[in-house]
């Protein structure tokens, strides 16, 4: 009887999952797409933002902290929000653009929900990467200048990947906080694993049912990244 | 820069009245629920300490499952789940249904959320604390409760302080989710002006300006808090 009992409990409230799988795995590629394009940008930005915080020059340090502060400062929701909404709503009075080879792309909701993501993971990982380029030994410069390397020389053999290794752990907590914060896209009509599961709700009229299978989606998203980012982890080269 | 200053005007019909009211909201809702993740945090904290095997693995499942779910989805699922349940509990008790207000509703949801987060900080502040200070407290006859209001609670403080810093200001930046269930707070009264005004650009950056300046401010609430907690502390560096 048992067994009768928790088949029509799925035949219930789970019947929807077959029917929605295909739908699902659209809204996973769109989170991942997200997630992966926004980190890559992200720190493309912070390694800079990041750089001249420690090396100056004075203005540029300022701007650079000024972002930071203004990124960490506000709710990404808000940050979203101004820039597909407020930005967006700019764009229509320029002329000419809308006749443009930009309007198909400035018309989608996606790029203005990548640019979001890209600078909220630059402000939070520049002002990670500022402590990671100050913490790197003075010496270890000094030695990689004194063998005649050029000052880019420096940055991309030496002072990047030691300034990298040692706050790793702490980025890829970062990255992890980055795929929680996805869901927000949703909010601008973007349909990730969140949206999807919103719309689930809309057409099924089940509450729990939905909510818990997108909770499962993320759960082990997050658990896969842990893993990977723990063996990129143990593949790097450590003292001992 | 006229029609701006009509537009974020405190009374109708601008909207600068509407978007304090929205801040106030917000301030109100972020302190319960900090308060109420304290609470949380702090018996978490003792109960992952000092518990036995059932309870650690109950607070190790809630700490792992909230900081590992997207806020959005947990304000919903907590949001509905909660209702539900109080629903169902009034009805067994012979009261009627009733819906929560917001407030409550938002103070309750990232509260529960909150709590997690300050599960870890408090537990990590408590190990924290040197063994030799709480010998010497129990050497010297201190009872329990005693060890802990005089010695463990007040050395551990200026370690998870910088840890419930960033907590406030992640609850002050997670309360703008909680426009995603329709309380109107800042980020929901936000939404509603500039889509009824149509200047989505100007009143999204005034709402932007507005949180920065919480942040800022209590920034520099929480720098003079831990420099009074850090007084006895020798000075570093």
């Amino acid at each position: 009887m048992d067994q009768f009992w928790l088949v029509q409990y799925f035949q219930e409230n789970w019947y929807w999952v077959p029917e929605y799988l295909p739908k699902f795995a659209e809204g996973l590629w769109i989170t991942l797409k997200l997630l992966v394009i926004s980190i890559v940008i992200g720190m493309t930005i912070a390694i800079p933002v990041g750089l001249v915080q420690v090396t100056g020059p004075k203005p540029l340090a300022w701007l650079a902290r000024i972002f930071c502060t203004v990124i960490r400062g506000t709710p990404l929701l808000i940050q979203l929000w101004l820039i597909y909404y407020g930005v967006g709503s700019l764009f229509p009075s320029i002329p000419g653009l809308r006749q443009s080879f930009l309007w198909p792309v400035l018309r989608e909701a996606f790029p203005y929900a990548v640019l979001a993501f890209s600078l909220s993971v630059a402000g939070y990982e520049g002002e990670v990467l500022r402590g990671a380029f100050r913490g790197v030994p003075k010496g270890e410069l000094e030695a990689a200048r004194a063998i005649g390397m050029s000052p880019f020389q420096v940055l991309r053999r030496v002072w990047l990947p030691r300034a990298l290794q040692n706050v790793f752990p702490t980025l890829t907590g970062e990255f992890i906080l980055t795929l929680k914060a996805t869901p927000l896209a949703a909010t601008i009509s973007i349909y990730d694993v969140y949206g999807v599961g919103g719309i689930v709700r809309q057409e099924t009229y089940k509450i729990y049912e939905p909510l818990l299978f997108v909770a499962l989606i993320y759960l082990i998203l997050a658990g896969i990244l842990v893993v990977f980012f723990r063996y990129l982890e143990n593949r790097m080269p450590r003292r001992t | 820069m006229q029609y701006a200053m009509e537009l974020l005007a405190f009374s109708p019909p601008g909207w600068g009245g509407n978007l304090l009211r929205g801040l106030f909201n917000t301030l109100l809702i972020a302190l319960g629920a900090y308060f109420l993740g304290l609470t949380l945090g702090f018996c978490g904290a003792l109960g992952k300490i000092y518990g036995g095997p059932v309870l650690r693995w109950v607070l190790e499942i809630y700490t792992t499952l909230i900081r590992a779910i997207p806020e959005l989805v947990l304000i919903l699922f907590l949001y509905y789940a909660g209702t539900d349940l109080l629903n169902i509990a009034l009805e067994a008790m012979g009261f009627a249904r009733m819906d929560i207000s917001g407030l409550w509703a938002g103070i309750y949801v990232l509260g529960f959320v909150q709590g997690a987060y300050s599960t870890e900080v408090l537990r990590g502040a408590f190990l924290a604390v040197p063994t030799g200070q709480i010998e010497a407290a129990k050497a010297i006859g201190m009872s329990s409760i005693q060890r802990h209001t005089r010695v463990i609670i007040p050395v551990m403080i200026p370690f998870a302080l910088p840890g419930l810093a960033n907590l406030w200001l992640i609850a002050t930046k997670d309360t703008a989710l909680l426009a995603v269930v329709g309380f109107s707070e800042l980020a929901l009264v936000t939404k509603q002006a500039a889509g009824s005004t149509k200047s989505y650009f100007l009143l999204y950056m005034a709402a932007a300006v507005l949180y920065l300046l919480l942040s800022l401010v209590s920034t520099l609430i929480f720098t003079l808090i831990e420099r009074h907690y850090r007084r006895g502390q020798p000075v570093q560096g």
